[in-house]
């Protein structure tokens, strides 16, 4: 049998062989990422002061635990964050395409956070419920517009298109009518960035984003169930109303999460699930791989963007559109030169 | 005998536009109940209320004697399991998982998977003829052997109630056969199967209660030697025939005249 049964008292879980194994190696590779990405500074620390420096000892326990962790652990944690985002959203538009980055909800959300900074104070508590707000009501909005067809398919992922480009737009209208200084942070800000990311940032957003992760391993079964199409997922058992309710809000919450902290950083969403569905030779669009795929990605991509221009660190949305860019010619090769088997 | 599943005075239709008014059907427990008519008569609509999958805006679709969309959604998915048309399975499925995905209402969060759970899928591969198949990737098969795939992924839901919606579309002679006789086994051993099918005579062969329907309307019900004559077939499909004995099992066959 390829298939492990995982078991804990009458508990079990049955998981694909290679399915697992890919998800440790993701794993290990996160960790190295994140390893090297906090040895990584004006100079290079050698790994025995990393391990001091974590455990609280030596010279460079400041720089590497305060400055440098929360920005490793916030790639770590927000690419997964991005990567089940994206997922989900696959898995309920049932197209590739149908990411929270490409249908306007990082635009939506971060809207959202633009308007807390230039009309509100821009406390860490009003972006956050703002951007989450724009990401609902672009949610809703998109849902509106699509909802002839029902919640799935191409036609939600067209909209899903024209309303990022409107937002697109918007945005960039606000931050031409804001005032010089907050139009400067926020430019900065809109390409995605975790730059001078610290510990007080990112708490609260780490708790929203554990807590939306265990509601969807809650979801997870029942979200791959509704891949077999409408109609089969009410009749074997799937309350399909409530769990596109849920399953939108945890994609949703996840995405604005992240924007509220490190602005709009696209692409990750688009391509971590497709890439870990691919490594993991797993059938739709698995949770854990995405995840894990997304991790290694903003991981690896926020590194880059450390050391291409070192000492300037550029933003690392620059990086993800630029590995995205090239995913999406892959993708649109692949998709081309494959004879089309679906409706 | 007291039917289970029943349709009490339904009314159905999307939005505006109504199907089917004042609908009332027993379920034969334990039979194989063939739904007949023109296209567009409603059949299928008809199907869909049983399953969920369209609310009457009028009456009640009844399971013993409680209405079907008052039960929670995995327990009534444990006595009527759907086969609907036009499937698409997910990408790179392999058949065992595919068809493991039917055991979907008699699992909990934490528990994905059994002994009991393997027993079902094996069997309901068996039963579907596509045991041999099980490790193949769904997108690689025929079209013949994904239907039977689709079959042994309901049988796996194990639902003492069937419903198929034109089961057979699509498929040869052979295979539509095949399909028909796996239904007819699965009455003989105890389950109750409720099939939309479009061939006449097929259904004639294996129903034991025929339905006809036309223009949202039930316009005759009961075992086909009953029922089916030249008057039933020119009134509901609007073709002159004469019926006749099919030479093979004595049912009646269904021979246009024009």
């Amino acid at each position: 049998m390829n298939a492990v049964v995982l078991r804990a008292g009458s508990r079990s879980v049955r998981i694909e062989r290679r399915t697992l194994l890919i998800s440790l190696s993701l794993a290990g590779v996160a960790l190295a990422l994140a390893f090297l990405g906090l040895s990584h500074g004006p100079s290079w620390s050698a790994p025995s002061e990393v391990f001091a420096a974590l455990a609280g000892h030596g010279d460079s326990a400041l720089v590497i635990r305060e400055w440098r962790l929360p920005r490793v652990a916030a790639a770590l944690v927000f690419g997964a964050a991005l990567g089940l985002a994206g997922a989900i959203f696959q898995n309920l538009t049932r197209n590739p395409l149908g990411s929270p980055d490409i249908i306007g909800l990082d635009a939506g959300a971060y809207t959202g956070a633009l308007v807390a900074i230039t009309l509100l104070n821009g406390t860490s508590a009003q972006l956050a419920t703002s951007s989450v707000l724009g990401g609902l009501l672009t949610a809703a909005a998109i849902y509106l517009l699509s909802l002839d067809s029902g919640l799935s398919g191409l036609r939600l992922v067209v909209i899903g298109i024209a309303m990022n480009a409107i937002l697109t737009a918007v945005n960039s209208w606000i931050v031409l009518r804001a005032e010089l200084d907050v139009a400067i942070a926020a430019t900065g800000w809109s390409a995605g960035s975790l730059n001078g990311v610290d510990w007080d940032e990112v708490r609260l957003p780490f708790l929203v984003i554990g807590v939306l992760a265990l509601l969807l391993v809650t979801l997870s079964q029942a979200m791959h169930q509704a891949a077999l199409g409408d109609e089969l997922a009410v009749t074997s058992g799937v309350g399909l109303g409530r769990l596109r309710l849920l399953i939108v809000l945890v994609g949703v919450g996840c995405t604005a999460t992240v924007t509220a902290v490190a602005g709009p950083i696209v692409f990750i969403a688009l391509a971590a699930p497709q890439i870990g569905r691919r490594l993991a030779g797993a059938a739709g669009v698995p949770l854990v791989p995405a995840a894990l795929t997304g991790a290694v990605l903003l991981t690896a991509a926020d590194l880059i963007a450390q050391l291409l221009l070192a000492p300037v660190a550029l933003p690392v949305g620059v990086v993800t559109t630029a590995i995205g860019g090239c995913y999406l010619i892959w993708l649109l090769f692949k998709e081309v030169r494959r004879p089309w088997q679906r409706a | 005998m007291a039917a289970r599943l029943t349709a009490q005075d339904i009314t159905l239709g999307y939005g505006e536009r109504v199907v089917s008014e004042h609908v009332n059907l027993d379920v034969p427990d334990g039979a194989f109940t063939a739904i007949v008519g023109a296209n567009a008569c409603g059949k299928s609509t008809l199907l869909r209320s049983f399953v969920r999958l369209l609310r009457p805006s009028a009456g009640t679709v009844g399971f013993d004697g409680r209405d079907v969309n008052g039960y929670r959604p995995k327990a009534i998915a444990r006595q009527i399991g759907f086969l609907p048309q036009g499937l698409v399975a997910p990408e790179n499925i392999v058949v065992r998982r595919l068809v493991a995905r039917g055991r979907y209402p008699h699992q909990s969060m934490l528990s994905t998977w059994s002994a009991e759970n393997e027993r079902a899928v094996q069997e309901a591969m068996a039963a579907a003829g596509v045991a041999e198949l099980a490790e193949r990737s769904v997108e690689e098969l025929s079209g013949g052997q994904r239907q039977r795939v689709w079959v042994a992924m309901v049988l796996a839901q194990e639902t003492p109630y069937l419903l198929l919606d034109e089961p057979t579309t699509f498929l040869d002679i052979t295979h539509q056969y095949q399909l028909l006789k796996l239904f007819a086994r699965l009455r003989d051993e105890g389950r109750t199967i409720i099939a939309v099918l479009h061939d006449i005579n097929q259904a004639c062969r294996f129903a034991d209660h025929v339905v006809a329907m036309k223009a949202g309307r039930v316009v005759a019900e009961g075992a086909p030697a009953d029922i089916v004559d030249a008057e039933l077939i020119e009134e509901v499909f609007d073709l002159p025939c004469v019926v006749v004995p099919d030479p093979v099992t004595g049912t009646p066959m269904v021979v246009p005249t024009a």
